[in-house]
């Protein structure tokens, strides 16, 4: 039964892939503009080279054969070429992705650390704990990226100059400096959701009748805690958590921008006002992909936690 | 369940006699005051322009970053421009946008849902995996996309968004519709001999609307926060037009000068009025699902 589980996500996965890449390429090619005038950069070209331009980029082939040369490269790493930069998308993309996945990864632990712990905090100690969770969470739950990222420029940069403010850093530790700010403003609101969740799920355990048997039996509170509360509050927290970190990919593109940082999300928005094309369809088949593939581990990390979903799968 | 429908207990039945307002006041005091704020908002984005005490678009370049002075209570942007003034006027678009959002991916759901609980079966399945196919695109993605296709806009901008939300409406919506069509009062119409798409829209629907309502007032708080992000990258409204997410970004060299002013006040515009969608929609949340148990 749990194979079959794995299998059908699995077949979901792929299913999502392909239809994302197919609705990238597709919503590109419809889009206005000539492929062989970008390629010329508006010149007027002679009939011969222009055969040789349609049929060196399939451009003379029907739109799903396109479609076909397109995924197929795109799977060998081939996206194509850069208009504005002259260089090759996948290059491109080498080059930022560390800087996008290393903004994402320290957001991911921010949340990971500070929101559960918060949370399970103000689950188990009610009074001033709880209060000041619950205040500040419904506060800084609806604090948009950009607008954490220029209180925190203001606070910590600008007033304090604790940290920089903008680019990259070199270095492993200076890098680190940099990418304080920028992470926590991509954390902020989700550390909040994750924060109420957590908070839910824990009281919600803490109240279970095997709970308050345990405790009559005098097991001590930490074990209770970890072996009784957690384990089960865990299947909530998990969910929420991956969904909030997957959808940090997108965000990421927000935060860069405001941080003047080199990663793939800035880069696909200068790309999308300068048309480049070739780099908006590369960069938002890695991201979709990276975003489904973190929700199908969430999905799969769900049935490892809750045996019954697996074993449900037929019934839903 | 069954006194949303049929024969409604007292309590649930006071409640909806009440009205709006009656559910309203039930919210408690965080909600009113959300609903407060909302309203204020509201009335801005219609008459913004007509409010601001100085005209919002004209520059003069001498008073660029200077602060509150002589009447100008929250100084001037970076162009010189009465900050205050393109707060007000900036209200009709930072909120015009949310609302198409809100209203095209609420109909599209809620057409989507109760076609997929109406029919079951193999219907059921093809729209609830096609949801789960949808999503794969984050909202902000799949706006930008449109922006690199018809050029940067809000028009662009909240269409993509409108249908990045559409699933979250349709998946929850689906497991209320299912549930309505469950209740015997479907099969007594039936038996009579309406149609399916009368029962619908005359029954099931209607019986959905405090869900309905709740899901749309949290989604506008979504669609606020994706939007302005969308504009502060410079891919939704465009300026010179007044706009809170645009004068963030506009506004933002300020802040490296030590003038932040004007970006945070645009800033602290978008969190209040997102504060009080999502405190409002979590309160008409808790009601909608209290009443129909």
């Amino acid at each position: 039964m749990r194979w079959r589980f794995l299998a059908r996500r699995l077949l979901m996965l792929i299913v999502s892939l392909l239809v994302a890449s197919f609705v990238i390429f597709g919503a590109l090619y419809l889009a206005p503009g000539n492929p062989i005038t970008a390629l010329s950069g508006g010149r007027a070209l002679p009939p011969a080279s222009l055969r040789v331009l349609e049929a060196r980029y399939h451009l003379n082939q029907p739109f799903f054969a396109q479609y076909w040369y397109w995924l197929e490269n795109a799977l060998h790493g081939n996206l194509g070429i850069s208009i504005t930069l002259q260089e090759n998308v996948s290059s491109v993309i080498a080059a930022r992705m560390w800087t996008t996945g290393g903004l994402v990864l320290f957001a991911s632990l921010i949340i990971l650390v500070f929101g559960i712990g918060s949370g399970v905090i103000a689950a188990l100690r009610p009074g001033l704990a709880d209060t000041s969770v619950l205040v500040s969470t419904s506060i800084s739950a609806a604090l948009p990226s950009f607008v954490a990222a220029i209180v925190l420029i203001t606070v910590f940069s600008v007033k304090l100059g604790w940290f920089p403010a903008l680019g990259n850093g070199t270095g492993f530790w200076s890098s680190v400096r940099h990418f304080t700010l920028p992470a926590i403003a991509l954390a902020i609101s989700s550390v909040a959701i994750v924060a109420r969740v957590t908070r839910a799920a824990v009281r919600e355990e803490a109240d279970r009748e095997h709970v308050q048997t345990a405790i009559s039996r005098g097991i001590p509170m930490r074990q209770i805690v970890r072996r009784h509360i957690l384990r089960n509050a865990a299947i909530p927290i998990t969910t929420v958590s991956g969904i909030t970190i997957a959808s940090l990919i997108a965000v990421a593109a927000v935060v860069e921008t405001a941080f003047s940082l080199n990663g793939l999300g800035a880069y696909l928005v200068q790309a999308a006002e300068s048309k480049d094309l070739a780099v908006v369809q590369g960069i938002s088949l890695v991201l979709v992909t990276a975003f489904v593939v973190i929700n199908a581990v969430v999905d799969v990390l769900y049935a490892v936690l809750d045996p019954r979903v697996a074993l449900g799968s037929r019934a839903q | 369940m069954s006194t949303a429908v049929g024969v409604p207990s007292g309590r649930v039945q006071a409640r909806t006699r009440s009205g709006s307002l009656g559910v309203l006041r039930s919210t408690g005091f965080a909600g009113i005051a959300s609903a407060v704020v909302i309203a204020v908002a509201t009335v801005l984005a219609v008459f913004g322009p007509l409010v601001a005490p100085y005209n919002p678009d004209l520059p003069s370049l001498g008073q660029a970053f200077i602060g509150p002075a002589g009447g100008h209570l929250l100084g001037f942007d970076f162009e010189g421009r009465d900050v205050l003034s393109r707060l007000l006027a900036g209200a009709q678009s930072s909120m015009i946008g949310p609302l198409a959002v809100v209203v095209g991916a609420m109909v599209l759901g809620t057409l989507i849902a109760v076609v997929a609980a109406w029919r079951q079966g193999p219907a059921d399945t093809v729209i609830s995996s096609g949801l789960d196919i949808l999503f794969a695109f984050p909202g902000i993605l799949l706006a930008v996309l449109a922006a690199a296709i018809f050029g940067a806009g809000l028009t662009a901008a909240s269409v993509a968004l409108a249908i990045a939300y559409m699933p979250y409406v349709a998946r929850v919506l689906r497991g209320a519709a299912l549930r309505e069509r469950g209740q015997p009062y479907v099969a007594a119409l039936e038996v009579q001999g309406a149609s399916g798409t009368s029962i619908c829209l005359r029954h099931i629907i209607p019986n959905m609307l405090p869900l309905i309502v709740a899901q749309a007032t949290i989604m506008f708080g979504w669609a606020m926060v994706d939007l302005a992000a969308i504009s502060f990258l410079g891919l939704g409204v465009q300026p010179p037009t007044p706009n809170w997410g645009v004068m963030i970004s506009e506004n933002e060299p300020g802040i490296l000068q030590g003038y932040p002013l004007p970006a945070l006040a645009a800033g602290l515009c978008i969190v209040g009025v997102v504060i009080a969608f999502n405190v409002l929609g979590e309160r008409l949340f808790e009601q909608a699902q209290r009443v129909s148990r």
